[in-house]
């Protein structure tokens, strides 16, 4: 028995060496980094441990403004995003003829550069002094005003942001749930015939249950990744995200380090450890959730 | 419910260009499967047994000809008006529902006057549940049941909606060699008290043999022969249907008719009458050997394999087409197990001739 532990932990140590290194070691320091009030950075000195550093983010209205902008973004893309992927891999899986051809059309933006979609977005919404953008100018043909959507209300940044959001994470998501579909085994479906279920009963009988575990690890990942978004907003409003009022959670913290009111690592790192709250929270909810609602084959309740 | 097929037909188009020929899995198939009966479609894979299934269900829809289900044309009906219930190979059931959901998930489909109420529903349920006898495992989920039990729950979800006609795709062949029995009984015990009209296929034919009231031959798409499995054993319509039914199975012989004497090598094995001079096959069935020490048939002994109650002697003969020569003989019968030669005569009935090329029988009056 002790030899036997003793084997694993031996295969174990590269993994636990590696993730050591990189992954506890940052964390923990992010975490001391987080109370050292008043570090300086050039003489790696500082006042005292505390609070403080919490309580500046907390009441810092740029990280507000970026807690209520990344809110905004989750609430509104995860949902939508996965529902989209869901209906359109549903489609693709119900049409033979050009399969592979949209297959290969809806996954064309996940190997294409961020940045550049960025400005065709860019491209597509931004009034320039010269031209209103080609969506105002469709605007224009149902008599809708000009918007301004990369300087110009709130709203109107927030839907540009999450629309581009949208389109770059859907073809994973559509990807994966194509491959959901194609896994459920046909003869459920015949069984389901002969029964004459409708089809809108099957999907939601049937089709929706057994790729649930799939539907679940997006929800998750989505979150997570939305979470976490940052390069989407500089993308579409430049790095100035502050001044554009588009900041995100890891924007600021990005800001924080190396921005151009920047080189504060302890703000950054109290910011840094209030999101890794706010997604491990959430993820706990979301794993809470899916107990109830998710099959994962075999008996697990 | 009487069930007829008409001239049905069905081809699948060739798959690619290397290929292009197409298939046809069902040709001409006639047949009217009478009310109330358990019919078994047997033949080896790829015969199309599975495609006349689905042809039945609805599922596929023929090339051409007509299905009738009593006098109502349902050739171009969809599965779900037709009112079939379906067992399928690997059951289907659905993994994420429990027993009782999936036995009333047919029932929950109905919609108009056909709609139920809750407690109608959970009583169709319960009937069907006690009519394969799982009712104590209303709660649990097709993982936690075994493959018996799944095949039970399955046929109760068929059962539910009160089908005219039930069709069973495979039912046993996920099952183990002492649940196949014990399920095949309980299939015509279930199929006798609901008096529905019952088709099965399956490449066995023990099973076929053993439960249905008529057995359909089939090879290739087209229908080799139709009839009682006794009488198909007894009295095969070709050297296919002889050659597939029967554990052991039939010994071919090739061999001639001279004479109206039937030569199997040298030896003049049986006396045919009215049948002109050809080359031929004969299939002799292994109960078909009279062990005697003067009997025509001599063949070269290789031993005897104890079964109980029979024994078999295998033996083997230069004109015989298998690798060699079983027959079954009662264990009473004194066998030499030394000699080098065994000599048998022949029950006539179990003797049949079939023609070299094609295969057809050729029949001749047999005199016990």
């Amino acid at each position: 028995m002790e030899k036997k532990s003793f084997k694993a932990w031996l295969y174990l140590l590269p993994a636990i060496l590696f993730l050591g290194f990189f992954l506890v070691y940052p964390l923990i320091d992010v975490f001391i980094y987080s109370f050292e009030e008043g570090y300086n950075s050039a003489s790696q000195t500082y006042y005292g441990i505390g609070w403080y550093n919490y309580s500046y983010v907390l009441h810092d209205p740029y990280f507000l403004q970026a807690i209520k902008n990344t809110f905004l973004l989750v609430i509104i893309t995860v949902p939508l995003s996965t529902l989209l992927a869901l209906l359109i891999s549903a489609a693709l899986s119900s049409i033979k003829p050009l399969r592979r051809a949209f297959q290969t059309i809806y996954f064309l933006p996940y190997v294409t550069n961020t940045l550049a979609v960025g400005l065709v977005f860019m491209i597509l919404f931004k009034k320039t002094p010269y031209t209103d953008g080609l969506i105002n100018l469709m605007l224009a043909w149902f008599g809708a005003g000009p918007v301004d959507f990369i300087d110009g209300p709130y709203w109107a940044k927030m839907f540009v942001l999450c629309f581009y959001t949208i389109w770059v994470v859907m073809p994973f998501k559509i990807l994966i749930l194509t491959g959901a579909l194609a896994s459920v085994d046909q003869s459920y479906y015949n069984a389901a015939r002969v029964d004459g279920t409708s089809r809108f009963r099957i999907f939601m009988r049937i089709t929706l249950p057994m790729i649930s575990p799939m539907i679940f690890y997006l929800v998750i990942t989505g979150f997570i990744g939305a979470f976490k978004a940052y390069s989407d907003a500089v993308a579409l409003f430049g790095t100035n995200l502050n001044a554009a009022g588009m900041n995100t959670i890891v924007g600021y913290v990005y800001d924080m380090l190396y921005g151009e009111g920047g080189g504060y690592p302890s703000y950054a790192s109290a910011a840094a450890i209030l999101l890794f709250i706010i997604v491990l929270t959430i993820t706990c909810i979301n794993l809470l959730v899916s107990r109830r609602k998710v099959y994962y084959g075999k008996a697990n309740n | 419910m009487k069930i007829v097929l008409q001239d049905l037909t069905k081809t699948f188009p060739g798959r690619s260009k290397k290929e292009p020929s197409e298939v046809v899995a069902v040709d001409h198939f006639n047949f009217e499967i009478p009310d109330g009966k358990l019919i078994g479609l047997l033949g080896p894979s790829g015969c199309g047994k599975s495609t006349t299934l689905n042809l039945l269900c609805g599922l596929l829809s023929p090339t051409d000809g007509r299905i009738l289900f009593g006098d109502e044309d349902v050739t171009a009906l969809p599965p779900e008006r037709r009112g079939v219930g379906m067992v399928f190979q690997n059951y289907a059931l659905y993994p994420h529902l429990t027993v009782r959901q999936n036995i009333l998930f047919p029932l929950q489909n109905l919609k108009g006057k056909d709609k139920l109420t809750k407690s109608a529903m959970n009583e169709r349920a319960k009937t069907a549940a006690r009519l394969v006898q799982i009712e104590e495992l209303m709660e649990r989920r097709p993982a936690e049941l075994s493959g018996g039990q799944q095949q039970r729950v399955a046929i109760a979800r068929a059962l539910v909606k009160m089908p005219r006609v039930l069709l069973l795709d495979e039912p046993l062949s996920n099952l183990d060699a002492r649940l196949r029995l014990q399920t095949r009984e309980e299939i015509r015990r279930i199929q006798q008290e609901t008096k529905i009209t019952t088709v099965f296929v399956t490449h066995d034919q023990d099973e076929a043999m053993s439960i249905s009231d008529l057995i359909v031959v089939m090879c290739k798409g087209v229908v080799q022969q139709i009839g009682k499995p006794q009488d198909v054993y007894d009295d095969p319509a070709n050297l296919f249907v002889a050659k597939f039914l029967g554990t052991p199975p039939i010994n071919v012989f090739s061999g001639k008719v001279c004479s109206e004497q039937l030569l199997i090598g040298e030896n003049a094995v049986l006396t045919v009458p009215d049948v002109p001079d050809q080359e031929v096959l004969v299939g002799i069935r292994p109960e078909g050997f009279i062990p005697t020490p003067d009997g025509p048939l001599c063949c070269t002994f290789e031993g005897v394999e104890v079964m109980g109650r029979d024994i078999s002697v295998v033996s083997n003969h230069v004109n015989s087409e298998n690798a060699s020569i079983r027959s079954i003989i009662t264990a009473e019968t004194p066998i030499d197990t030394t000699a080098k030669t065994i000599r048998f005569s022949l029950k006539p009935s179990k003797v049949f001739l079939f023609e070299k090329e094609s295969g057809k029988r050729i029949r001749f009056p047999k005199a016990e």
